[in-house]
């Protein structure tokens, strides 16, 4: 279980968490909704301990990650996927190499085996064949999809994604959201994702948080946040230029 | 006067995080090469790609370099009826001074850029925090080997340049200044010692750590988009060019030094 608590964070004077607490269970599927700009990739940058709080704590099994040296991070990042937004997949790599990065690095699998599980990865992600060619020659939903084969190369437990469908068009939306939930089924991973994408939010998730002013202002199902008399949750889920969030 | 205090403190600041990122990078070379998980083939690539990226314009340099070299001494030389001594005063300039100070130049131009972008560029598309969450130091990873690919080369660039401005100087002694292509060489054996050559050696290499390091620096500090890289770059650039001549002159003095005190 992952338990995040009293989270504070700031940039300069600019507060961006404002203790921030959440929890999520083993194998479920957590979306953290919330307006552009309102801190939702900072707090999955917590998470996985790319930045430091100024207080408070994140708890993964019961130890707290903030407090982790280098060396009992990176264990836990091997047990930690995540696909970023702009999928990061390194420029000068090609796709096998992107996506065999952890597994040359941490074990000590043989050439072969490696190329078995890159190519049995890409072919999960809907990119068989595509194992030579440079990032530069894939279009956004395939850099996506393969930053997604690289997130779950170590076949982690908990999988971290960052606006997996912004610029995406609505079939390659669906295609990613699919993919999400069919990992979900076939390697039982704690997933928490970050989005402002409603359609794609209410199709992949357990549960729903709604990060708003620096906080978790709501969460619950998809019937809770849908009949949440909160009218932070409804302006949101209407998506209406006018109410509480814009007000503030 | 509190432009100029921000300034200092900006200075001071940055080398302290230069020197932080040095130890680390020593601190990783040692770790890997202790546990046998040095990159080797990573050093490899990037040392290729730095002596191919330089080596035209070393040449260049080093040719031009020597050629001018003899052309502005070779006249006054035999003038005072001193030209057997052209080779000899060309080649400790070049092994001395020339050599390192410019090829460093050319290397910081060329390649302290490149690293300057292409770290710069990987911290504003995430990639740094990409390498970081599969378990990756992001300083193990790009900085050690392009810091040692930059010493090596330096070493190695310069020992060319010192070879090709030979040649373009001798080739201005012979076929302008009228001397025999003997005379140049045995002015050279006569006047030049393992230490000169050595010396200029160590400078470049030294210079080639703090190219890399400013380098790799300016990138992790890339702030904001296509702007900052551009930025990271320049800057890159332009700090290296001063550290290089500033370290330049103490360098000189200390191997001065050492070679008064223990080598003559």
């Amino acid at each position: 279980m992952i338990i995040v608590s009293n989270l504070h964070k700031s940039f300069g004077p600019k507060p961006v968490l404002k203790g921030v607490n959440l929890k999520i269970y083993d194998g479920e599927s957590l979306v953290i909704l919330g307006p552009s700009g309102c801190g939702k990739s900072v707090l999955l940058k917590h998470i996985i301990g790319l930045m430091k709080p100024d207080s408070g704590q994140v708890i993964i099994d019961g130890e707290d990650v903030t407090t982790f040296d280098q060396k009992k991070m990176d264990a836990l990042r091997m047990r930690m996927g995540m696909l970023f937004q702009s999928a990061a997949l390194f420029d000068s790599l090609n796709v096998e190499e992107n996506v065999a990065f952890g597994l040359r690095r941490h074990t000590r699998l043989s050439n072969r085996a490696i190329h078995h599980i890159v190519s049995e990865k890409l072919e999960m992600v809907g990119l068989p064949g595509t194992n030579y060619l440079m990032p530069s020659e894939l279009s956004g939903g395939m850099r996506k999809r393969v930053g997604l084969a690289r997130a779950i190369a170590m076949e982690p437990e908990i999988i971290l994604y960052d606006e997996p469908t912004t610029g995406l068009d609505p079939i390659m939306t669906s295609a990613i959201d699919e993919l999400h939930l069919s990992l979900k089924e076939r390697l039982g991973v704690t997933s928490i994702v970050v989005t402002h994408d409603m359609n794609s939010a209410f199709r992949v998730c357990d549960r729903v948080a709604l990060h708003f002013g620096g906080q978790i202002v709501e969460i619950g199902t998809r019937e809770d946040m849908i009949n949440s008399p909160n009218p932070m949750v409804q302006q949101f889920i209407r998506g209406e230029a006018q109410g509480p969030m814009t007000q503030l | 006067m509190n432009l100029l205090r921000s300034y200092a403190g900006e200075f001071i600041d940055s080398i302290g995080r230069m020197s932080v990122l040095f130890m680390q990078t020593l601190y990783w070379t040692f770790h890997n090469l202790k546990s046998g998980k040095f990159d080797f083939k990573n050093l490899i690539e990037q040392m290729s790609r730095i002596g191919v990226d330089s080596l035209l314009m070393v040449v260049i340099t080093g040719i031009s370099t020597g050629a001018v070299l003899v052309v502005q001494i070779g006249y006054q030389f035999a003038q005072m009826g001193a030209q057997s001594y052209v080779g000899g005063v060309v080649s400790l300039a070049m092994a001395r001074e020339l050599a390192p100070i410019l090829t460093a130049i050319v290397v910081a131009g060329r390649v302290g850029s490149s690293i300057a972008a292409e770290i710069g560029t990987m911290k504003i598309t995430e990639q740094i925090d990409a390498l970081e969450t599969l378990a990756t130091n992001p300083v193990d990873y790009l900085v050690v080997p392009r810091f040692w690919g930059c010493t090596i080369m330096l070493f190695m660039l310069t020992v060319f340049t010192n070879v090709v401005g030979m040649i373009g100087g001798s080739i201005v002694a012979v076929y302008q200044i009228g001397l025999t292509f003997t005379s140049f060489v045995d002015s050279i054996l006569y006047m030049l010692l393992i230490q000169d050559l050595m010396g200029g050696l160590i400078k470049a290499s030294i210079f080639g750590a703090i190219i890399s390091i400013i380098g790799c620096y300016k990138g992790f500090s890339t702030v904001g988009g296509a702007e900052g890289v551009g930025k990271s770059t320049t800057d890159a650039v332009v700090v290296s060019i001063m550290m290089i001549l500033a370290v330049n002159y103490f360098l000189t003095v200390g191997i001065n030094n050492f070679n008064v005190a223990y080598l003559q």
